[in-house]
């Protein structure tokens, strides 16, 4: 009996203590090679806060960690403009006021509201980017605006190329190169969709996200569909590729920070997004991450490279186009014509 | 395979009585860590499926329909037999089953050639063998993908060898994953044959010779019998994770194509978000591994009786 009074009393103990120290904590979930660890110990010094970072690879990966449970154990997220939606529906978000982030006024106008999540009221721009492909210009000179490249290439990139291991965004450009609205219901355009992958596969190499970087700098594939960034540091690791704005359109996004609900750390999970809304510490991310911040005021703290890059600097016009979240009925058919091909 | 407890005298005497409580520990382990992940994967195979992952609470076989029947595109057509996760399972057998193929041919032989050197140079060479896997499988997965790469160093050596007049082309094939396999359960073979073949009394290949049976006929009548158990072993340590790997052909293969492993995964982490499909696809699975170690658990039986 005594044995057991002592347990619980040890018990109790590290209860309170954990309690105790778990005040000068933070949890972050966020995407993997997208922080620089200098900025994340930056935090830790200024705000003397434990930091703690767990990566994921995809939106989707996210959204399912947190369905599985992981909700509650993460104070903030990265999550992709659909997914802050989708996270938003699922009730996964807890809300913020203007009183709580005084830096909330640093945000771009054309990031202060967004349809995603009106007002702000639950997430801050990250860094926002494009997805497109890069070409290495050795293997092919010719013409490389136009989504031909990934989808009918020409003889030189036939089985050279890497597609991103993602079903949202492989289909979504695959629906920019046959001009068919996103999340179309019509079925002879979903038919010409699967018809499209099914066929282009024969020319593709491989498959693979985290990938996407290496596989162009090493030579393993010629063309690669790749987010623009990424394509950035593999050119400035030696590649020679250039990359594309097609004429059928590109895919634009932007991650976002959020408060997650239940978050056990909520103070130290405002503090932090108020600090990455401080134009240094977002120039800090864009510097290391090769991306576009969401803040107004970052240009002095910008690496001279990035402000001439073809990967950030799109022509005018275009077609960006962001990702959108398709209904179920919609989802199900994706999710049949991926399989389909991987098969 | 059953122990069959205590034989000793006295340490029956000791433990009489206590074998249920001592065993309770292995219990707890096997309850909580094995038999109850498995019973709520079973659950989840026939909860209905929550869009954008997650399950609802009623019950229903839709998971095991969309395994076993196509109804086209949009789901409305007459259902016929689905052959896409068929030719998913079935792929990941044959490669699960190659693999275990090569790493007996390489793998019998190794152990075969440690277990009859000097006992002080049999640790050496075990060491060897074992050395590269203190390395991360990912680690060495990555750096296979490195060495055979078109214009890897393996490629390059040959080149300049004048051996070959352009790269080979291995990298993102099945040969690819093939080598990849076979490369992450190799040890995984020669350890168990390694284990049986030093128990082989050598006498008896002594005696087969002397009875005028030439090597072949000494070899599969007399060695291959006696050393089986560990030949099995190691077939089932290789093939068994092999079938659920996903590392080698995602890394190596350029997951051009699903495997039984990358398929469950994509129900859970991808896009599809649906977790009663890859709780029943990893139900299936299992259910075929059970049948496959519970036939050769009867022929053991039967052979021993």
């Amino acid at each position: 009996m005594k044995t057991l009074k002592t347990a619980a009393s040890a018990l109790a103990l590290s209860l309170m203590a954990s309690v105790a120290t778990a005040e000068g904590k933070l949890s972050i979930y966020h995407w993997f090679e997208y922080i620089p660890q200098e900025l994340l110990d930056k935090f830790a010094a200024e705000y003397d806060v434990e930091v703690t970072l767990d990566t994921y690879d995809s939106n989707e990966a996210l959204l399912a960690a947190l369905k599985a449970g992981k909700l509650g154990q993460y104070d903030v997220a990265v999550p992709g403009d659909y997914m802050v939606e989708i996270l938003g529906n699922e009730g996964m978000l807890d809300t913020f006021t203007d009183d709580e982030m005084p830096n909330k006024g640093n945000i771009l106008p054309q990031w202060a509201d967004v349809s995603f999540d009106p007002g702000r009221k639950s997430s801050i721009p990250y860094q926002w980017g494009s997805t497109s492909f890069s070409v290495n210009r050795d293997v092919y000179s010719g013409n490389i605006q136009t989504t031909d490249i990934i989808f009918n290439p020409p003889e030189e990139l036939k089985g050279k190329i890497n597609v991103l291991d993602t079903a949202g965004e492989t289909l979504t450009f695959a629906s920019l190169h046959l001009g068919i609205p996103q999340c179309s219901t019509d079925r002879e355009q979903l038919k010409a969709l699967n018809d499209l992958v099914q066929n282009a596969k024969a020319n593709w190499a491989s498959f693979g996200s985290d990938v996407a970087k290496d596989v162009l700098v090493s030579g393993d594939a010629a063309a690669g569909m790749i987010w623009n960034g990424f394509g950035m540091k593999a050119r400035e690791e030696g590649a020679n590729i250039e990359y594309a704005y097609p004429d059928q359109g590109y895919i634009v996004w932007m991650d976002n920070v959020v408060l997650l609900k239940d978050a056990p750390n909520r103070d130290n999970a405002l503090k932090f997004m108020n600090f990455l809304l401080e134009p240094e510490n977002a120039a800090a991310v864009t510097n290391y991450a090769r991306y576009t911040a969401g803040v107004a005021g970052v240009e002095p703290f910008l690496d001279e490279a990035l402000k001439t890059a073809p990967e950030l600097n799109p022509p005018a016009g275009g077609n960006p186009q962001f990702v959108q979240a398709c209904p179920e009925e919609v989802q199900k058919v994706y999710d049949t014509i991926w399989t389909n091909l991987k098969k | 395979m059953a122990g069959l407890g205590p034989t000793g005298g006295r340490a029956a005497r000791t433990y009489a009585g206590r074998g249920p409580l001592l065993i309770l520990p292995a219990w707890v382990i096997i309850g909580i860590f094995l038999v109850l992940p498995i019973l709520i994967m079973a659950t989840y195979s026939f909860l209905t499926k929550e869009f954008r992952g997650g399950v609802i609470w009623e019950p229903t076989l839709a998971a095991y329909d969309q395994f076993f029947f196509d109804r086209g595109l949009f789901g409305d057509e007459q259902p016929k037999i689905e052959w896409t996760y068929i030719l998913i399972f079935w792929r990941s057998i044959w490669q699960a089953g190659l693999a275990t193929l090569l790493c007996l041919l390489i793998g019998f032989p190794t152990a075969w050639f440690i277990a009859t050197r000097p006992a002080h140079s049999r640790t050496v060479w075990l060491f060897l063998i074992t050395v590269p896997y203190w390395v991360n499988l990912l680690i060495r997965t990555i750096s296979m993908k490195f060495l055979i790469r078109d214009n890897g160093p393996m490629n390059q050596w040959l080149l300049n060898a004048g051996l070959i007049d352009e790269p080979i082309h291995i990298i993102n094939t099945n040969l690819a994953v093939q080598l990849g396999l076979f490369y992450s359960y190799l040890p995984f073979m020669v350890l168990p044959i390694y284990a049986a073949v030093e128990r082989y009394n050598f006498a008896l290949s002594e005696a087969a010779a002397d009875l005028y049976a030439s090597r072949w006929v000494t070899l599969t009548q007399v060695i291959i019998p006696v050393v089986k158990p560990g030949i099995i072993a190691g077939c089932i340590l290789v093939f068994v994770p092999s079938l659920g790997a996903f590392l080698a052909p995602d890394l190596l293969g350029g997951a051009k194509n699903f495997m039984i492993g990358s398929l469950i995964e994509e129900q859970f982490k991808g896009a599809a978000g649906n977790w009663p499909f890859g709780a029943a696809a990893a139900m299936i699975l299992l259910s075929m591994v059970l049948i496959v170690l519970i036939v050769y658990a009867r022929n053991q039986d039967r052979e021993s009786a």
